[in-house]
């Protein structure tokens, strides 16, 4: 049932992934369709309030400039709002100001698409913080990744110009997150989410005492949470929480609406590309990867834990410590592969709990960043892998390697080194750093090679912008806000930057005609070339760190 | 393919001095170019302290460990310096026997009316020379005055003398070769440092090999996968520490090595320097190695059909009876007045009577008198010794002739001559007196083979381009019959120029070859320029090749050999990149076993110990390199298909390879040290 279960939710993604992607190609490709009509007026009046006058394309330099400053004025307010949200409207709690280094890891948490919640959200921030910084940072910045990914893949498939952030921006917003987030808002309503801005429920419980109930507009905050592969949760335990996610359908539902996005941007690029086997080859690449981590974490929950087994207690249903029994292995496997893929972070199970063997598939996910990943940046790191393996394989075809039609030379290569260079930096020396520091060991809530994992988990979460917590780790101190948020910080930038320069380094390169002596890619060959790519330089980095964390730990609970 | 012996790939001498050089590339300060194996040194180096000191270190219970790890790291970075080392080899023997020509030339240069001898080296450009017979050509330069053969063997390898006048396209002469008839007088046109011996020199010798941008671009890649790894194994300290897994440093050094890429590291310029040399042991020099990348790259090759698709010769390939004459007739007596006759033509119109198998009465020649062929007369012939002339020769002439004698012209002669015009041929005319009996057709004849050549090309993606003089009618018939897939009729100069703009407009990078001074602007516009070597200065200077062979149809073998050297390069990269599996199957376990017993189900290779396990991948590591120098020198073997079977050949090879060979050879190599271990 449980399997059938998954292949049913996978089916529904293949499907929706072409009209969806269509559609995407269509809001971003810049020529005339039936979008306009429906969205063109709104844009415009948009455009002339902020004076958007000249809409022309932009140099690389200027469109990764403009995400950049509009990241930081969007940072900016949502700090000071935090720090003062005391003495702001919509706080019937009566909820204080954030701490210094809580709000500076909470809106780089927010604006990086991360979402890591050191916070707790019934306690921490007021109604009007959850609207006015949450819910706006995970439309801004889910529409500033996609637009981001949108320019590297018109530089890569050689358009006039990486195009104009503002516009990508705005589109971004008006034409595929706001209306979706209405139609999930709507659905999850219908599916009894809360959706309040009345204070906390006062009940009187059967034993006669008195319960603070949370509530508050959940359903709004809970669509665009996945629809912008955020992940932050209005509750502490977010997506396991019964009003987050009440029911199987609900469930099905948030993992559609983070995975539907990242799934259909392959199509896309395929569109760009003017040539869909390339999308689907990406796309393949990204399936193939998905399925294998999802079989190992749903075999491992199934298979439950020796320890727990050993005691002989029925081992029929799993490994369901931590898991809610509304979701099941099947569901909860589901989610925790969709979540860390896409980059969402939102939980439906408590990750520490899942056996050492499962928890090698979030982690995996989360340290190669590229199957389906969130906001479109999943997409230009598997692009980046592809220019990798074009440029590793592509010489033994006896040419110089050409990507699309251009060639990959020294500078690409660089910016790549870059790109590919950061990920395992502020993944591996953190985690090292915070077990030479008291400061990082003294938070490890289960020592040992679990205690390991956990640091680990936290820095893989924060350099991938996924924001999942393995929890049990005491992070809401100085350090952790810290050096999670400059890792989240840098997870976020730096390879944005390198690879739109990248795409505006290919995008001034005279194409090379395709004959047949040309380096294919978009063909199975490629498609195998890729994951091997992926695997060999992605992830055999992150090994030894595995081996010691989850792989020790199973192997001592055997 | 060029008659030049290929030089020997490897002798004692050159095995020696290379031998000797990877010692001395030891030195950090050169060895820092190489990033990869500069990590690698700075390991042995550590792992040396912890033998010489032990004590400062506690490593006194693992000195033996320590001991085997930094004689395989030594070894592992001597065999990358002797890879590069030996494939500098051949090029510094090839330039030690060319300086050898250099020295010592005294020329006799021209001041005024007076000789005044002055040793080579002081020659500068506009210094007009006298060269005699036996003397040595001082300096590069051009004929201005006299004819003379000029042994060029120290340059091309090629013994036979060539013609050198003054004018025209053979004007050109290289300093260093030898007059061996006559005396030319020349004006030097390159200044001391400067001429092309000097470069040959420097080419050969490597000495201003810079790295291609093909070369930058995998070393950044590699220095970044290093500098990934020391993020990995730097961290795994303190991270194992928490977990009570103590990391001994050799061990981590270990690891290290093997995952950096250093199999493709330490070959790397060994491929690049062994590619050039291909080039010139194939009798081509290259002016950079660009130049042989770019011309694996080529999408567009220009090709002169004379001489290069065609002999250029013309050749005879049908006799044309006139006037009712028998074709068995005209067939004999065109033999007779050729049998004399040493020209291609001549020698052409023997073998084509062989070819048809008809006879002629050779006794006929005999004590008759040869008549050579002569500009004003444009006939040659015999006069036989019983009276009767035989002539062949240009339609017009022999008109003349016959009708001076009397004879009369057959009336469908300028038809027939026409019609052989037109597509093409050239019409020869046989009479005997007054008396004329056909027609030889002579024919421009496509190399042997070139349809095949093209056939591959196609097949690599590459287009090929005619460029032909002739009118459109007859370039059309020889370009079906070679098989091209364009070509340019009534060429000039300028318009191969505008072929190359066009197509390098598409994007593509264009081939060409040329030897004329008109063709320098092409040649210079090209991605890939072959000139050759008995061509002008201007059209060698404009190209980045020099064919030393002058056998333009070289470049077709060229863009192969640029093919095969990225393709190599390409190979080896993924081998080396693979191989890092096996390795961390090896050693991760390795490490981690001693404190944590149950780590020992990841030993899947069943390896002896883990210091076994971890000597063994160090082994493997170190002696994977030597093991692939001669696949580096040679190059990985190419045969013209198209991109995805090539690709799915080499992966299969090359990648699939890459990650099963390390797992069997580290656990052949474990099987023995595990017997001392």
């Amino acid at each position: 049932m449980g399997i059938v279960q998954i292949i049913a939710v996978i089916l529904i993604l293949v499907l929706l992934v072409k009209p969806a992607g269509t559609y995407l190609y269509h809001v971003f490709s810049g020529e005339p369709n039936r979008t306009d009509r429906i969205f063109g007026g709104t844009e415009r009046g948009i455009y002339r309030l902020i004076g958007l006058k000249q809409r022309g394309g932009m140099s690389w330099k200027k469109y990764a400039v403009s995400f950049i400053v509009t990241n930081i004025a969007l940072v900016t307010f949502s700090y000071i709002l935090l720090r003062l949200q005391k003495g702001l409207p919509l706080n019937p709690g009566g909820i204080g100001n954030m701490e210094e280094t809580l709000t500076f890891n909470t809106v780089i948490s927010f604006i990086t698409n991360t979402n890591l919640q050191h916070y707790s959200g019934e306690t921490g921030v007021s109604y009007f913080s959850q609207m006015a910084v949450m819910t706006m940072l995970m439309f801004t910045s889910a529409a500033s990744g996609f637009s981001v990914a949108v320019a590297f893949v018109r530089g890569i498939t050689g358009r006039s110009s990486v195009g104009n952030f503002f516009e990508d921006f705005v589109k971004a917003h008006i034409r595929v997150f706001i209306p979706l987030a209405l139609l999930v808002t709507l659905a999850l309503v219908g599916l009894h989410v809360p959706q309040t801005l009345k204070p906390a429920l006062e009940v009187t419980t059967l034993e006669g005492q008195s319960q603070q109930i949370a509530i508050g507009p959940i359903a709004s905050l809970e669509s665009i949470k996945h629809i912008g592969t955020n992940g932050g949760g209005f509750f502490g335990a977010n997506s396991a929480h019964p009003f987050e996610n009440p029911s199987p359908l609900s469930n099905v539902l948030e993992i559609l609406s983070m995975w539907l996005l990242p799934a259909s941007l392959p199509y896309m690029y395929g569109k760009f590309a003017k040539n869909k086997r390339q999308g689907w080859m990406i796309f393949g690449a990204m399936m193939t990867l998905f399925v294998v981590l999802l079989g190992l974490n749903y075999a491992a929950e199934s298979a439950g834990n020796p320890a727990v087994n050993a005691m002989g207690i029925d081992a029929s249903q799993g490994s369901m410590e931590g898991k809610e029994v509304r979701f099941g292995i099947a569901q909860s496997a589901l989610f925790t592969t969709v979540t860390t893929a896409a980059t969402t972070g939102s939980v439906n199970n408590m990750h520490d709990t899942l056996t050492p063997l499962g928890s090698i598939t979030p982690l995996t996910l989360m340290m190669l960043n590229n199957v389906f990943g969130g906001k479109g940046v999943g997409l230009v790191n598997m692009l980046m892998y592809a220019i990798l393996g074009v440029f590793l394989c592509g010489l033994m075809v006896g040419r110089t390697p050409e990507f699309l039609g251009r060639k990959i030379e020294a500078r690409e290569m660089k910016l790549i080194a870059i790109a590919i260079l950061i990920h395992p930096l502020i993944i591996l020396v953190p985690t090292a750093a915070a077990f030479l520091t008291d400061l990082g060991q003294g938070s490890i809530s289960n020592p040992g090679f679990h205690g390991m994992t956990q640091v680990l988990y936290e820095y893989v979460s924060s350099a991938a912008n996924n924001g999942s917590g393995f929890e049990g780790l005491a992070d809401n101190t100085s350090f952790w806000n810290i050096t999670t948020g400059i890792v989240m910080l840098l997870g976020r930038y730096v390879s944005i930057i390198a690879m739109l320069a990248v795409a505006g380094s290919l995008l001034r390169k005279k194409p090379v005609p395709e004959t047949i002596g040309t380096f294919r890619t978009d063909n199975g060959l490629f498609t195998g070339i890729l994951i091997g790519t992926v695997l060999i330089i992605g992830a055999l980095t992150f090994l030894p760190v595995i081996v010691l964390g989850p792989i020790a730990e199973y192997l001592t609970l055997r | 393919m060029s008659t030049v012996q290929r030089k020997k790939l490897l002798t004692g001498p050159i095995l020696l001095s290379a031998a000797k050089d990877s010692v001395v590339k030891l030195n950090p300060v050169t060895l820092m170019k190489n990033p990869v194996m500069f990590v690698v040194e700075v390991g042995t180096v550590i792992v040396l302290l912890m033998v010489l000191a032990p004590g400062y270190f506690n490593a006194e219970h693992s000195v033996g460990f320590n001991i085997s790890v930094f004689f395989i790291l030594l070894f592992t970075v001597l065999f990358a310096n002797f890879a590069e080392a030996l494939a500098e080899g051949r090029g510094k023997a090839q330039a030690d026997s060319l300086k050898k020509t250099k020295q010592d030339i005294t020329a006799n240069k021209l001041a005024g009316s007076a000789i005044k001898q002055v040793p080579a080296s002081e020659l500068r450009k506009g210094d007009v020379v006298l060269v005699s017979q036996g003397e040595m050509i001082p300096g590069d330069g051009e004929v201005i005055e006299g004819l003379a053969s000029v042994d060029e063997s120290a340059i091309t390898g090629e013994s036979a003398p060539v013609i050198k006048e003054a004018g025209g396209d053979f004007g050109s002469v290289t300093g260093g070769t030898r007059v061996v008839s006559d005396q030319i007088k020349l004006r030097i046109t390159s200044d001391p440092g400067e001429s092309f011996l000097d470069r040959m020199i420097s080419l050969v010798e490597g000495a201003k090999r810079q790295k291609t941008p093909n070369e930058i671009a995998l070393n950044t890649l590699l220095i970044s996968l290093t500098i990934i790894f020391l993020i990995v194994v730097v961290t795994l300290r303190p991270i194992a520490d928490y977990i009570g897994v103590q990391l001994e440093i050799p061990v981590m050094i270990a690891l290290l090595v093997c995952l950096i890429p250093t199999t493709i590291g330490g070959l790397l310029s060994a491929i690049g320097i062994a590619g050039m040399d291909r080039v010139t042991q194939f009798n081509v020099l290259a002016m950079s190695g660009k130049a042989v990348e770019a011309a694996g790259d080529i999408n567009t090759m220009i090709l002169d059909k004379t001489g290069t698709i065609t002999f250029g010769n013309r050749m005879a390939s049908e006799f044309v009876t006139v006037g009712g004459e028998s074709g068995t007739e005209l067939a004999a007596w065109a033999a007779v007045s050729s049998l004399k006759d040493e020209t291609p033509e001549g020698r052409s119109v023997l073998e084509l009577s062989k070819k048809l198998e008809l006879s002629y009465d050779g006794s006929l020649a005999e004590g008759g008198a040869f008549v050579e062929f002569k500009a004003e007369t444009r006939m040659s012939g015999i006069d036989l010794h019983d009276g009767r002339l035989v002539r062949k020769g240009a339609v017009d002439s022999v008109k003349k002739w016959v009708l001076s004698q009397g004879g009369a012209v057959p009336a469908d002669l300028d038809s027939n001559s026409d019609a052989i015009a037109r597509l093409g041929g050239t019409p020869l005319a046989v009479a005997v007196d007054n008396r004329i009996y056909g027609l030889i057709y002579l024919k421009d004849t496509v190399k042997p083979g070139m349809k095949e050549r093209f056939d591959e090309l196609r097949s690599m993606g590459i287009k090929t381009i005619m460029c032909t003089g002739d009118n459109p009618l007859t370039a059309a018939t020889i370009a079906r019959e070679a098989g091209v897939d364009d070509f340019i009729a009534e060429s000039t100069p300028e318009d191969k120029i505008a072929v190359i703009r066009r197509e390098q407009n598409e994007g593509k990078l264009v081939a060409m070859t040329g030897d004329g001074t008109n063709d320098a602007p092409a040649l210079a516009q090209a991605d890939v320029g072959l000139a050759m070597n008995s061509g002008t200065t201007a059209a060698k200077e404009a190209a980045n090749m020099v064919d030393l062979d002058s056998d333009p149809s070289k470049i077709i073998e060229v863009v192969a050999i640029g093919k095969q050297l990225l393709m190599t390069r390409g190979a080896l990269t993924t081998f080396s990149i693979a191989n890092d599996i096996a390795k961390y199957f090896a050693i991760i376990p390795a490490m981690f076993t001693l404190a944590i017993p149950e780590m020992e189900a990841l030993n899947v290779m069943g390896l002896g110990s883990p210091s076994s396990a971890i000597i063994s991948a160090l082994i493997f590591n170190a002696i994977i390199i030597p093991l692939l120098i001669p696949l580096a020198m040679r190059g990985v073997s190419y045969k013209p298909m198209s991109s995805t079977k090539l690709l799915a050949r080499n992966i299969v090879i090359y990648g699939l390879g890459g990650v099963v060979v390390p797992f069997a050879g580290i656990k052949l190599i474990d099987m023995i040290v595990r017997i001392w271990i």
